[in-house]
């Protein structure tokens, strides 16, 4: 079974003339240990698609399961649970609030879940220190770099239980090196029993994923094949 | 790539063998560049009749030792200082596809780019994942790199083209314009690269 399941998924913004058709009928299953990137043009329903996988927002047909369960069925308070507890996201702006240091950004999730603040404290520092953040655990937002403000971002949206990662171009602002860094940790993130959807525009970042779905005017349209082989590009004659 | 030049640099070590030269230049370049031994003969014949590279030993072949000349360190420098040819633009069989879908009847240009796009990220993906597995290998990682934004260029061009075709078609509905002549198609062909 598919840790993420979007069944026939549509949604609809405005009414009447200003609708807006911004997803139509998608189908999109993620399996554990998948990471799945979405590409396509602005207006394309990129955010809404991911938005709506991590129950931010109700689709206006269709439905989605997360690991089993069928989030139709659920109250809006056991939905915000389980997003508290099995889904992380990283933004492209980081979202980090400016007046919490790196390690209690990283805990609030934990605590706001009910975990106990020492027990929050220390998986934060945990979090922080296997993203090579470990020196920076008590500083503020605005004493980080770019690419270290994202670096928190993910260990936020990774520290816990988490079994489903969002990221919305999560390497928007930074230079390449640095998101290369970036993708290269939300790509190890997903292993196992989490997934992942990244959301970008960008194709360098989309080839860290498994699968790369593309999105027109609120329809997947297309989807890459299986990764082959390294073979297939060092045959004798060299390049493809 | 200047198999020419790559041998004058590795040559810049110390002297060399030829089967040396070849294992060493696959190497550096991450193996994604295969020589075979015919090719790298016929370059140090060539470096050598030009007074590029000295040898010792008798017969041309595995037992003769090359070692790079004054003249060759500085054909080497001006080499490395001099860019490439980018003043005309390769005769590219991508763009000509999608200016070809542009006039084929029951052609829709924007499947044909989507297609190539698909398959430019596969691409892609495949060299990602050489590049996760080999994190040490710097020469590796800077090939894999040059390929990875010449492919990006190439996915964004594509994108730019959709961009560009669907507002077209977008004006078009608004106001009945009139079908591209053959004289708005590129005419540059002298410039082209053959």
């Amino acid at each position: 079974m598919s840790l993420l399941e979007l069944r026939q998924v549509t949604k609809r913004y405005g009414r009447g003339a200003d609708e807006v058709h911004a997803l139509r009928s998608v189908d999109l299953s993620v399996e554990a240990g998948e990471l799945v990137a979405v590409m396509g043009p602005s207006g394309s329903g990129k955010s809404t698609l991911l938005t709506i996988a991590g129950s931010l927002e109700v689709p206006d047909e269709g439905g989605v399961v997360l690991d089993g369960t069928d989030l139709a069925g659920l109250s809006r308070n056991e939905r915000a649970r389980i997003r508290r507890r099995s889904i992380g996201y990283v933004f492209q702006d980081y979202n980090l609030l400016a007046g919490l240091t790196a390690a209690e950004n990283v805990s609030m999730p934990l605590e706001l879940d009910g975990v106990a603040g020492r027990a929050a404290r220390q998986a934060a520092v945990e979090a922080l220190t296997s993203l090579g953040l470990q020196d920076k655990a008590g500083r503020f937002p605005d004493e980080l770099s770019g690419g270290e403000r994202q670096r928190v971002a993910i260990a936020r949206a990774v520290v816990g239980d988490r079994r489903l990662l969002l990221a919305d171009e999560p390497s928007g602002a930074l230079d390449s090196a640095n998101g290369e860094a970036v993708i290269r940790l939300i790509r190890n993130a997903c292993r196992g029993d989490v997934a992942g959807i990244v959301v970008t525009h960008d194709a360098q970042l989309a080839a860290w994923a498994d699968r790369i779905v593309f999105l027109r005017d609120g329809r997947l349209v297309d989807s890459t094949a299986p990764v082959a082989g390294p073979d297939s590009l060092l045959a004798p004659g060299g390049r493809p | 790539m200047s198999v020419r030049h790559a041998m004058l640099a590795l040559l810049t070590e110390g002297p060399k063998y030829g089967l040396q030269l070849r294992q060493d230049f696959e190497a550096r370049t991450g193996d994604v560049w295969p020589l075979n031994v015919g090719q790298v003969y016929t370059t140090l014949q060539r470096l050598e009749r030009d007074g590029l590279v000295g040898s010792d030993g008798g017969d041309d072949g595995p037992q003769k030792r090359y070692a790079i000349t004054g003249d060759g360190t500085d054909e080497l420098t001006r080499w490395l200082r001099t860019p490439p040819d980018l003043s005309s633009p390769p005769r590219d069989e991508l763009v000509i596809k999608v200016l070809v879908a542009l006039r084929v009847a029951g052609i829709d240009e924007h499947e044909v780019i989507q297609v190539h796009r698909r398959y430019l990220i596969e691409v892609m993906q495949q060299w990602t994942k050489l590049k996760d597995g080999a994190d040490d290998d710097i020469g590796f990682a800077l090939v894999v790199d040059a390929e990875l934004f010449r492919l990006d260029s190439v996915v964004r061009w594509l994108d730019s083209a959709e961009g560009r075709l669907r507002r077209r078609s977008t004006d078009a509905d608004a106001e009945q314009r009139p079908e591209p002549t053959a004289a708005r198609l590129p005419t540059r062909r002298a410039g082209i690269r053959r």
